[in-house]
Parts: structure tokens; sequence; C-alpha cells
């Protein structure tokens, strides 16, 4: 009876629903819509849920959070800083750690989430750069996401700096140092970010404003619409029987991702809250209020930060130049704003820069096997390398202290590192993709070993190999090879030079630089003809395993 | 027409493997063993449980362990809440995903995929529309329009840029930056006490952080601070082998700003044996001994060097301001 209750009131609401909205379509073509499952799609769900967190956590701490520079005494009850000066804003967050029950718990998890956010953003990023999800149609997407990653980086720093106590206050003195350094318009950039002088009295508010609403703002609208893409395109899929270009085999959104994805927020969450209910992050109280003086040796940035920081300290100083009266300090140009562009252009700049090279313009929705696209894998590793190298180097005092080594020699090794380990990174990946994919062909022709050794009456020995399912061969077998572009000759049958071929030859050099090592795929010719080379008497064997008790005996 | 050859369109790609199909579905062993069944529904009704036990606990908490400011009250009551909260959440999601696992159908399906490209009757009548538009609209025959158009709205934005930009820098008054609140007879002070220094008071190593005389009283001490800051230290006078002015230290007693000039971080850490300051923001390393010449690091020019001397009741003052501007680099700072 209370079942046919609720289906009526549920009729009724949904009648007056679309009556009013038509949402019956929306529901129509979007409740049972398929997604295929893979547990690397959940990473960019683990970016969305904290930031679900950040922005539920966020709104708690504005509530108790004053984003002013005024200049206030310290009365509460932490003791070490009694009757000492501060702004407001590091007062405000003081109270809301010791004073406000819940504060410190919502400002832990908050700052975890940051962290999470940014780590995940990367991981799915590198999800969809080493399957090649970001070729046709989802460039656009790939650049929307990319925009993602810099408005995450953007809202870290400007979060993390608010609190205003002295390790955050030298972050952005930094900041103020590497602005200045732009040429001709550097100082005037520094007065138009610190309303004057550093560090100036509006700061603290700008940085408020930007870190609660123009960011997250700008975060909000682009999430809606990546995700709109990601309806819209369908989700690509990792390779396999029955998955192909043309399809999407998965489970329907309603129930299975509500209860998935919906759950997996919970966890998400869940995780983060445990995260900053046992682990301490940021005690800006013992770090004091910020104050241009002191500043404390071992200190690290938010880990996204790193690579930047890095950077600063790898640059040698001889590179900061004078020409006349005008001071270009590459020293910082360099590392703040060259490199960024260096490490982060090809990153945006790669679907468009790949289907040039490939010429290839259709759709894809069938994700690549890493192994299978060597000099993608290989590029996208090389980049992560020099990543992990500047980060390495953004924590070359801690390398110093924790391992007893001379913060010198760490700084010189680095500064070669930078260069040589992308290079070595990128030969090695191809190789070893090159390698698997050999295996993979391996696998297909003689079958998986199986360890048994069987003995034939002629003393021969042979290890027993059994052949691939149709679905494991199916997997190994399926890519297309791709091949280095051919073009037309330079001249026609008359002798005539045809326009254009330089701008083709240079596209076919680069195309050949990524496709010209390679290993294609089994064909059932090569299959057809490995069968047939297999050792007669073993394929025998195999087929009546009988008749090896009568002729040989296997051992073992 | 491209003059490149598709590689899907190569006649030398060969025969391929066709597509086995998408595998058989196994059941799980509930789909078969009601018992199984029962069993995942009684787990899944215990998280939802363990979840609300983790609210009523996070209440709990809330309401009997005061925060009271002390650092192990405010530890305890962080603990709990958290633990109350991770497992409220943690429950629920948990719930949910062993729900959509064990109990819910699990028959793969499969979509069909559309090309994303609009049908050619489709691009067709989408350009048709905006012909018309266009043709309504008349503005291909009104160049006049069309100019004052894009004029008005191209300036428009001014009316927000220009005070903007106007007011955002302050006073814009950028040469500020080359010059600190340090002159002539200003009284070197210990940070953050205010406490003038008599050279006698100074042993050789020692190492004081030093700010200007009336600092305080300044309209905006931070601002001052964050370029004034010194680093006073005692060598011994053999120990110096240059500096960068005659005249400039007192019985070898040298001021450096402590601002670094590579990007603006205090340079914190001195090395009493070797005379070495330290950045500890990017390492930049400076000899002091040396009119703290770069010796390592990122930095390319030595710390300014404040010139310093006695009044006559023998504390330390400064001769005049730094003789360049302090701290890190920018364009017009030699102008």
């Amino acid at each position: 009876m209370s079942t046919s209750m609720t289906g009526k009131v549920a009729a009724g609401t949904a009648d007056w629903l679309d009556s009013r909205t038509g949402i019956g379509y929306a529901v129509k073509g979007l409740a049972r819509k398929i997604f295929p499952e893979h547990w690397s799609f959940m990473l960019g769900e683990i970016a969305l849920y904290s930031f679900i967190t950040l922005l539920v956590t966020g709104v708690f701490l504005t509530m108790f959070f004053v984003p002013s520079m005024n200049e206030v005494e310290y009365t509460g009850p932490w003791t070490a800083l009694s009757g000492s000066q501060m702004s407001e804003a590091y007062a405000s967050t003081l109270r809301l750690s010791f004073e406000v029950r819940g504060g410190l718990l919502m400002r832990q998890i908050h700052h975890w989430a940051a962290l999470v956010f940014m780590a995940a953003i990367v991981t799915h990023m590198m999800r969809v750069f080493f399957t090649g999800a970001f070729r046709k149609p989802r460039e656009v997407n790939w650049i929307i996401g990319f925009v993602l990653l810099t408005l995450g980086l953007a809202a870290g720093f400007s979060g993390y700096s608010l609190p205003d106590d002295v390790l955050s206050g030298n972050g952005l003195r930094i900041a103020e140092g590497i602005t200045r350094a732009v040429p001709i318009l550097g100082s005037y950039a520094a007065f138009f970010i610190f309303g004057g002088e550093f560090p100036g009295q509006d700061l603290i508010p700008r940085l408020f404003t930007v870190h609660i609403l123009l960011v997250p703002g700008l975060i909000l609208a682009l999430v809606g619409l990546h995700l709109a893409f990601v309806f819209l395109h369908k989700h690509t899929q990792f390779p396999g029987s029955g998955r192909s270009n043309e399809n999407v085999v998965g489970y329907p959104f309603f129930p299975i991702y509500v209860a998935k994805a919906g759950g997996f927020f919970f966890i998400v969450f869940g995780i983060l809250a445990l995260m900053g209910a046992t682990m301490q992050i940021n005690p800006i109280w013992n770090y004091g209020a910020y104050d241009p003086s002191p500043v404390s040796a071992g200190a690290q940035p938010d880990w996204y930060m790193l690579f930047l920081e890095g950077a600063l300290r790898l640059m040698p100083g001889q590179a900061e130049v004078v020409f006349g009266d005008f001071t270009v300090p590459f020293n910082v140009i360099v590392p703040g704003m060259i490199l960024p562009l260096l490490l982060l252009g090809p990153l945006a700049a790669y679907p468009f820069v790949e289907s040039w090279v490939t010429g290839d313009r259709r759709e894809h929705h069938l994700l690549d096997r890493p192994r299978n696209a060597p000099f993608r894998t290989a590029f996208g590793v090389s980049l992560l390398t020099a990543f992990v190298v500047l980060i390495l180097a953004g924590s070359n005092d801690l390398l110093a202290t924790h391992f007893r080594l001379s913060l010198n020699d760490i700084t010189w090794t680095l500064r070669f590192a930078v260069f040589i380990l992308p290079a070595v990174a990128f030969s090695v990946t191809k190789r070893v993709c090159l390698a698997l994919q050999r295996k993979d062909r391996e696998l297909v022709l003689h079958g998986h070993e199986t360890g048994r050794i069987v003995r034939f009456a002629s003393g021969e020995y042979v290890e027993v190999h059994r052949p691939l399912d149709e679905h494991e061969r199916w997997l190994r077998v399926q890519h297309e090879p791709r091949r280095p572009l051919v073009i037309a000759p330079a001249a026609d049958a008359r002798g005539v030079r045809r326009p254009g071929y330089r701008a083709d030859r240079m596209r076919q050099r680069v195309s050949e630089l990524f496709f010209e090592d390679r290993v294609e795929p089994v064909t059932p010719a090569e299959y057809a003809a490995a069968q047939d080379h297999a050792h007669p008497a073993l394929q025998a064997a195999h087929d009546e395993p009988a008749a090896i008790a009568a002729g040989a005996r296997p051992e073992v | 027409m491209s003059t490149v050859e598709k590689y899907d369109e190569n006649p030398a790609t060969p025969a391929r493997f066709t597509d086995p199909g998408v595998p058989e579905h196994h059941p799980r062993r509930g789909d078969l063993d009601p018992r199984q069944n029962k069993k995942s529904e009684r787990i899944v009704l215990g998280l939802f449980a363990l979840s609300t036990l983790g609210t009523l606990g996070f209440l709990v908490a809330y309401f009997a362990l005061p925060v009271g400011g002390s650092p192990e009250g405010i530890a305890r009551s962080n603990l709990a809440l958290g633990l109350g909260l991770a497992f409220a959440l943690l429950g629920i999601g948990t719930a949910a995903i062993h729900w959509s696992k064990a109990l819910m159908n699990n028959h793969e399906r499969v979509e069909q995929r559309h090309v994303m490209a609009s049908p050619p009757a489709v691009r067709e009548a989408a350009v048709a529309n905006l012909t018309d538009g266009v043709k309504d609209s008349s503005i291909s025959r009104r160049g006049l329009l069309k100019s004052a158009l894009v004029g008005s709205v191209a300036l428009f934005p001014l009316t927000i840029a220009v005070p903007l930009i106007g007011e955002v820098g302050e006073n814009w008054n950028v040469g500020a930056l080359k010059h600190t609140m340090w002159r002539k007879g200003l009284k070197l002070t210990v940070d953050p006490s205010g406490r003038a220094i008599k050279a006698s008071e100074l042993e050789i190593g020692s190492v004081v952080h030093v700010i200007p005389e009336g600092l305080e009283e300044t309209p905006h001490p931070l601002d001052e601070k964050a370029k004034a800051v010194v680093l006073l230290l005692r060598l011994d006078p053999a120990d110096i082998k240059s500096e960068q002015g005659e005249g400039w230290s007192y019985e070898g007693i040298l001021a450096f700003s402590k601002i670094c000039t590579h990007v603006g971080c205090p340079v914190a850490l001195a090395e009493q044996n070797t005379h070495h300051l330290l950045c500890p923001c990017h390492q930049s390393t400076f000899d002091i001994a040396d009119g703290a010449r770069v010796i390592f690091g990122p930095a390319k020019r030595p710390l300014p060097q404040l010139p310093i001397t006695v009044d006559d009741e023998g504390y330390l003052v400064a001769q005049a301001d730094f003789a360049e501007p302090i701290g890190s680099s920018f364009w017009e700072r030699l102008r």
C-alpha cells in the first residue's frame, strides 16, 4: 500500500516537472547511457570529488576567515603568540583552528583535498595522454582539462597564501620577485598585484576574491563543460573483445554508475576526512604571523609548486644580464616564466601535433595501449621525468639533510640531470614499448609458456606452449599498424616540381621520428605460418596428449 | 586535395584478425545462490548502519568535547570529529559500491556511437539560417553601422579597465622600490625590540637582525621593514678581504641587506666559520668577508652593503641609504 502511495507521489512530481521542463527527454536519453569500466577512469572522478569536498569545506572556512591585513594584537588561547602583532587574516585562521569546533578539521580536510585534487588532475591527465584519449573528437576537452590544471595551480597558490603566516608570506615574496623580473613592466606588474609595495594592505583581500570567487567559479564552469563533453562524446573504452570504435560496452548510468560514482564520492570525501583527522597539515601556529625578516630552513611549497621552486633553485645566477641601464634577470625569467611554458606548452599542443603528424582525421573512441604508441609514451615519460627532476631540485635541501649529502653537489648533479634524464627516459621508454610489443607478437604466435618440458623418443626436449584464447589474442592484434607518411614525389612524371613538397617532406620527417621504429601486430597470415612451422611432433602431442605417453615420456 | 597519403588507405595493409565479440557473461555466486545474495544484502545494511554510527559519534564528540584552546583538547576534538565524519562517509560509500557490485544486474550492454559531425543536410540548413539572418540584419550593406558597432563595443570596456588599472596599483610610484628608510644618522636597532646597538657590545662572530630606528612609527611598518631589514655581523677585521665601499664598515662590523638579490627571501642563515650567508629559499650563498660576493646559487648580485659608522655615544648608525636598490632585480633598477 505504501509503495503504491510512493509511486503515485513520484508520478505526480515527475508529471509536474516534465510539464514545465520537458525533462523527460533528458531522462530518456541519459538514464541508461552506457559507460565503460576501468579503474583508471576513476582518476578524473577523484579530482571532481575532491573539488566538491573543497567547495563544502571552503564555504565552512569563509564563515570564520577574515580576509584583512589590518594589524591586531593576539588575545586568543594559543599562549605562544599571546600579545604579538598579526594581521586579522592570521588571527582569524588561528581562531578557526583553535576556537571553532570542527574548524581545524575543516581546514585540514580543505588543504589535503587541494593536494589530492592536483594529484588527481595530473594522474588523470597522464591516463588521457598515455592512452591517446585526447584524439579527435576530444581535443577541445583536452584543452579544457589543461586550463583546469592551470586554474588548479592558481587556486592552490592563492589559497595557500591566505593565512598570512611566515611560510606563505615568503612564498608571496618569491611571487613578487618573479613578477618584478618581467622586462619593462615588472615593477608595475608587482604594484598591480600588491596594490603598491610589498606586502602592502591589499593582497590578502584580493587573493581572497581570486580564491573563493574567480578561480572556483571558472573551475566550476569548466568542470561542467568538461563533463558535458564526456556525455556528448560517450566515454572512450579500452580495446578488447567486442569493443570497437563504433560502440561502447559497459553498464548503464542508472543504477550502476549512480551507485558506483555516487558511492565513490563518499569514499573520496571519507578518506580526505580520515586524512584531516589523523595527519597534521600546515600548522600555521608554529610558523608565526608574517614578518619580512624571519624565514625557516627546509621550507617547501605544496607539491604542485615544487617544480617551479626547483627550477628557481637550479638556474645559475650568471644568467642575469644588464643591457645599458636595463636589468634583465634571466636567472628568474628562465625558470619562472619560460620553463613552465616549455613544460606545459607541448602538453597543451600535443593532440594537434600528433594529428598533424599522422594526417589522421578520423574519430578515435578506442584507447591505445601505451606500448602501441611508443613515441607518444616515450615523450610523455620524458616530460614527466623533467617534472620529477625539478621536484627533486625543489627539495634539494631536504635531500641534503636527510641523506647527509652536499647541497652543492646535489644542485650540480640535478643541473645536468634535468637535461640528461629526460633524454634517457625517452629512449628507454621507447625501447620498453617496442619490447612489450614484441612480447605481444611472441605470445600471439607461440602461446604461453607452460613450464612443461617434453622429451621425445629422439631425445629432443621441447617446451609445450599453450595457445592464446581468442580474447587474449584479439587484445594483442586489434590495433592498426602505424607507419610513417608516404608522400607524393617532388616532381611529377614530366619532371615538374610540385608546390608544397617541402612542407610535406618536413611532415614526413616528423612522422618518421614518430613511427620509423615500430613493431606491427601479428596478421592472420603470419599466425598461420607460425602454426605450420611449430614442431610437428609437438603439434601432434598438443592435439593428442595420449600420444606422448606412447612415444615419449613427458618430464617436468 | 592533400598529397599526403593516409595510412588507413595504405594498400599494403594486410588482412586483419576479426573481433571475437563480447566474452560470455559469468554469473556471480550471489546470482546462483540465494543465501550468498542475502549475505551481500546484510553486508550493505551493516555498512549503512556503520555510517549512521559515525554520524552519531561525530555529534557526541561535537557536544562532549570542548576545544578549550589547549593543544590536547584541540587534538582530541579534531581526531574524534574527523573519525566520526570519515566513518559516516565511508559507510555510505562502501555500502553503495558493494550494493552495485554484488546485488545489481551486472550484464554488460552495448550501445552504438554516432559520428560527432552533423549530417550534411543539417549543416546546409545551419548555413542557410545564418545567411538569412545576415540578410535580414542588412549588416553587409551598411558598412558604417558595422564599424560603429565594432568601435563602440571595443571601446566600452575602457570604462572598467581605466579606473581599475588607475587605482589598483595605489599611486604607481614604482620609484619607491629604489629607496629604503635608511638615511644618514639613523640608528641600527635590534629586531624586533627596537633597542639601539653599541659597537662595543658586539663580539667577533656575532650576528644581529637589525631594523631602522623608528620603524614602528612609519605609516606602513611592514612595507618599510620588507625593504630595510639588515643583517649585522662582526668579523675579525683581518678576515675582511673586500667590501663594497671604502669605510662602509666599522672595526669589522658589517651591515648587509637581508633581502636576497635573487627573488627577495630573507637571507637568514649565517655560517660563522666560513663567513657565508645562505638563503634558505633557493640556496644562494654569499661571502660576507668578500663584499657579499655570490659564491653559489641562483643569485647574481651581492647583497647590498649598508654604510655604517658610530655616533658620539658609540651607537651604530647608518651613513646613508643603500647605494643601490635592495632585493630582487627589476628592469629599471639601475636608472
